[in-house]
């Protein structure tokens, strides 16, 4: 976090995310973060090796309240000195949004506030403005999670994100949760197959990149396929059982990684070229992929585009990416959402709030 | 006895309650219908001075908030106003029972105020009248959410089956946790004495059922939840959890062996 001072004009904005598995309650004010309160049922959903929406909407009504507890002593604020309360409205588990939603419209219309209720992709972009400052415009985003896998054009970002392209299957974040599986690594797969990576050979095995030959990028260039490459690990790995030999864990994980991260880097620098943007800034859980940052930070560099990657605690989901889009909304003059705003869970991209 | 327990008084809009008497906020959203009261509560009994009730299944989440701030509005209240808060905790399909309870434990939290949970359908029990009285919810699934009741007083747990299997269960409530093991006996006594069913439950399945049914109330009424939580409120009681009453396990299936990608 950069140290900006912290402007009294500064819009000081609650926001609650609860679309997937991670009860989040954060605060900003302006660009600056002052709490960012997390609570993860992660852990209750390992054994079924993917989330389960119904244990995660549970998880968030047990959570909500005293969540927003440790958010507003972490502030040290109280919600009535919040100007606005933003909450993710989609996409995401229909359930778990509606968690948040209500819980947001509670607490708005007791503490007599605005309420936003805004699009969780967009958060995702707007979060890294609490890491590197205002967003340069037009900016590239790309946001990889276990949930979602899009390219975006952030023309401005209160009002005109545009989507480039997404994957046409697995989520990026998927496909690591299953190669890990596949490993016996870990749920969820993103961080133990980026440690075990470390020590392996990302050439050693030509994993397929999905849609990036000629015929594919024609009809789709920004979009994304991880299915086809999570079915070649699993052959591979049958194929070495099946012979009796032992799976090289190291190497599987190093070169499945690397495949996974050229192809997102490759299209995300060419949707920069191609737009004439400067700016590519990258989201989601997968962003704290070691490989992705570094990967990403030598393939731009060559064309002269700043790479903005948050930290990862800001990286995969919380409440303050929420707080930070609510904050450039109110201070972009946007209007307030209705109290009956609904939860979409397949909010479309276009939609920054509703 | 139960008619006189609450008065709805016929035209808003009214000055906040004087003399003793609090404002409380009751919000049910543990069946189709989507419920939100502002009630005041005196020494004397419980006076009901706007109530909302829209039934939509699908809608809980947009309807909910709105309709706090409508009884609100037409009671002449703020929400500064409020003493306490008053849920149904169901049982109830999960998604909508969860966005009352997130509402009212939001508010209580947000107002600094006591949260008060009843059961759904205790609320339709309390309305039933006197007897005994079968009260019957939607669960879906082909089952209901059920309760036997006496003058309003709950005899067995809430449970959720389906409508044919409820005659066994009679059993296994607390009826049977006496001397007699035999769950027949018990059986045959609680439905001997049931007058009626009642509850939106009761009248999708009043055929399986085998029981008069009660026009009305159909879903759970507003005063119940507010009666219900009555001398609570007056004593000013310490603000309760609100924990849903799901009756059922989450859908999960655990991972089975893993599929080879070969063959
Ligand atoms: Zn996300």
């Amino acid at each position: 976090m950069t140290d900006q001072p912290t402007a009294r004009d500064e819009p000081l904005v609650l926001g609650i995310e609860t679309s997937c598995d991670e009860t989040g309650i954060g605060i900003v004010r302006g660009h600056t973060l002052l709490a960012d309160a997390i609570a993860s049922s992660v852990d209750e959903h390992a054994r079924f090796g993917g989330v389960v929406p119904e244990v995660a909407s549970r998880a968030h009504l047990e959570a909500v309240v005293p969540t927003m507890h440790r958010a507003l002593a972490d502030a040290g604020v109280a919600l009535s000195d919040v100007d606005a309360i933003a909450v993710t409205a989609g996409p995401g588990l229909a359930g778990a949004l509606l968690v948040g939603v209500a819980a947001a419209k509670g607490y708005a219309l007791a503490a007599e506030k605005p309420i936003y209720g805004v699009n969780h992709l967009a958060a995702h972009v707007a979060v890294d403005t609490l890491e590197h400052g205002a967003l340069p415009e037009p900016a590239i985003a790309l946001l990889v999670s276990g949930g979602h896998s899009s390219l975006l054009l952030v023309e401005d970002l209160a009002r005109k994100v545009t989507p480039l392209g997404s994957t046409i299957d697995d989520a990026a974040g998927e496909a690591f949760d299953k190669v890990a599986r596949l490993l016996g690594l870990p749920f969820p797969g993103g961080p133990p197959i980026d440690r075990a990576a470390r020590a392996g050979d990302p050439s050693a095995i030509p994993f397929p990149r999905g849609l990036s030959a000629a015929r594919d990028l024609a009809a789709h260039r920004y979009d994304f396929s991880f299915s086809g490459l999570k079915t070649a690990v699993a052959r591979w790995v049958e194929a070495r059982e099946r012979a009796g030999e032992p799976v090289p864990v190291e190497n599987v994980a190093a070169s499945f990684q690397e495949a996974v991260c050229d192809v997102l880097t490759a299209k995300a620098v060419d949707a920069c070229r191609a737009h004439g943007v400067g700016t590519l800034v990258i989201g989601g859980g997968v962003a704290a992929n070691s490989r992705i940052r570094t990967l990403a930070e030598e393939r731009c560099a060559k064309h002269g585009i700043t790479v903005r990657v948050p930290r990862p605690k800001l990286c995969t989901d919380n409440g303050a990416m929420v707080a930070a889009l609510g904050s450039h909304l109110v201070a972009a003059g946007v209007t307030p959402s209705k109290l009956d705003l609904p939860a979409d869970s397949a909010m479309p991209l276009t939609t920054v709030n509703v | 006895m139960f008619e006189n327990r609450y008065r709805l008084r016929p035209a808003p809009p009214f000055r906040v309650p004087v003399g003793g008497g609090v404002l409380i906020v009751v919000v049910d959203s543990a069946t189709p219908a989507v419920t939100a009261a502002l009630a005041s509560v005196d020494d004397t009994g419980v006076e009901l001075l706007a109530a909302s009730v829209t039934v939509d299944a699908r809608a809980h989440g947009e309807l909910l908030a709105p309709a706090v701030t409508s009884v609100l509005a037409k009671g002449g209240a703020t929400p500064k106003d409020l003493d306490a808060v008053v849920a149904g905790l169901g049982p109830g399909p999960f998604t909508g029972l969860r966005v009352g309870l997130v509402t009212a434990a939001a508010l209580a939290d947000s107002l600094n105020i006591p949260a008060y949970g009843v059961c759904s359908l205790d609320a339709l029990g309390w309305a039933a009248g006197p007897g005994r009285v079968l009260v019957a919810t939607d669960a879906r699934r082909k089952e209901i959410y059920w309760a036997v009741y006496e003058d309003g007083v709950r005899l067995t747990d809430p449970a959720v089956g389906k409508p044919a299997d409820v005659l066994l269960s009679y059993g296994a409530g607390p009826l049977s946790a006496g001397a007699d093991p035999r769950p027949e006996p018990h059986a045959a006594r609680l439905l001997d004495g049931t007058r009626a069913a009642v509850g939106d439950g009761a009248h999708r399945y009043a055929d399986i059922l085998g029981l008069p049914v009660l026009d009305e109330p159909r879903y759970p009424p507003a005063a119940g939840f507010a009666a219900l939580a009555a001398d609570r409120v007056r004593d000013r009681m310490p603000t309760e959890p609100l924990t849903p009453l799901y009756l059922r396990r989450p859908d999960a299936v655990l991972p089975g062996e893993r599929k080879p990608a070969l063959r």
